[in-house]
């Protein structure tokens, strides 16, 4: 019975008029990084600037859960003297970095991309292949 | 007057188009053909169930109690092991969505020109360059993606895999990424327990023979 209609409901409404796919940069090697190039497509739409913002704080973040250091040896350790039974109780550094990034995204979705009728989509979801970028049909009223 | 309708949420592995069997709500991923996973369940628990039964006592009293007890730690690791690897996620790469199959189509078109008709196309390569090497992407027709760096198709469970390793029957599931660790200790220990138990049955039988003979010790235990 809500009368407000919340922002996910309105971009479900709203027809996708392109999707744009970023791909991984494969230049430092296979970890997971993604292109900082910016596409043709979201020229009308956001800020070059902005954009290779998001991605390069997306970047560090994949990074910072693959980093290996102590902290991960000894989790590794603990891990296999339990059995990984451990992991029943606690969730592993790279799960915890994959919160953190889940709700970056949300973060910048909710500031940046939606009211410019963007779209970020987590690239867990697609398999850490591509970040997708979905391009909503351009509503606004002369806002 | 308003009639609340209760949608269930369809979750991500009922979607999930490869030939994958899921239990527990989802907590558990496995093959389709799972007879050789329950035989090996069985040859693991039945060996060592033997072992415990007969050697364990006599081994425990004579030798040390220490004995059993590294032996069950090492089978409850061995299994904590096995089914680690056979009911997690090996690494499944989700299938490209609709617009994407498109948008690839579109960028392989772009590259390989118009193929006229009666021609075989080219192969779908993509080339890429990982630290200053270039590497071929081949092009899963089935997932419709360009594969990454050491992925590969597993035809058993229709799946593209990150890192594939083996499709393993012995464990029920495909060894890839994510449970490649579990797989190596699961191999690694049950080796372990494997010449542990088989020492012990030498050292066992040694020393039953030597204070009764060996064909008495063979009736008395059987197990062994």
């Amino acid at each position: 019975m809500a009368e407000t209609h919340s922002l996910q409901d309105m971009r479900q409404q709203a027809a996708i008029a392109a999707k744009v796919f970023i791909q991984r940069d494969y230049t430092n090697g296979t970890v997971c990084q993604f292109q900082t190039k910016f596409p043709s497509e979201l020229e009308t739409r956001i800020d070059k600037q902005q954009f290779e913002e998001t991605v390069r704080m997306l970047n560090n973040l994949y990074a910072e859960a693959e980093k290996l250091g102590g902290s991960s040896y000894l989790e590794g350790c603990l891990a296999c003297l339990t059995a990984y039974t451990i992991f029943l109780c606690m969730e592993t550094h790279y799960e915890k970095v994959l919160k953190k990034i889940a709700k970056f995204i949300q973060e910048q979705n909710d500031k940046i991309y939606a009211p410019r009728g963007l779209l970020l989509t987590d690239p867990i979801e697609r398999g850490l292949r591509v970040v997708e970028v979905t391009i909503f049909e351009d509503r606004s009223l002369g806002r | 007057m308003s009639a609340v309708m209760m949608t269930r949420k369809v979750r991500k592995w009922e979607k999930l188009p490869g030939k994958n069997t899921f239990c527990c709500d989802g907590r558990v991923m496995m093959a389709r053909q799972k007879g050789v996973f329950y035989l090996t369940l069985f040859l693991i628990v039945g060996t060592c169930s033997l072992f415990f039964a007969f050697e364990c006592p006599y081994l425990a009293i004579h030798l040390s109690p220490a004995i059993p007890v590294f032996a069950i730690l090492l089978f409850f690791f061995v299994m904590a092991m096995l089914l680690r690897t056979s009911f997690s996620d090996p690494g499944v790469l989700p299938r490209a969505l609709p617009e994407e199959a498109t948008f690839i189509e579109m960028e392989i078109e772009a590259t390989n020109g118009n193929v006229p008709a009666g021609q075989r196309p080219p192969p779908r390569i993509r080339n890429v360059q990982i630290n200053g090497q270039i590497v071929k992407l081949k092009y899963c027709y089935t997932c419709k993606i360009f594969r990454p760096p050491r992925a590969s198709h597993c035809s058993i469970c229709d799946n593209c895999v990150d890192r594939f390793d083996h499709h393993c029957p012995w464990v029920g599931n495909c060894v890839g990424k994510r449970n490649y660790r579990y797989f190596y200790l699961f191999t690694l220990s049950l080796s372990l327990l494997t010449i542990y138990i088989f020492t012990f049955n030498i050292v066992h039988v040694v020393m039953r023979s030597v204070n009764s003979g060996f064909m008495k010790t063979l009736q008395d235990t059987p197990g062994t």
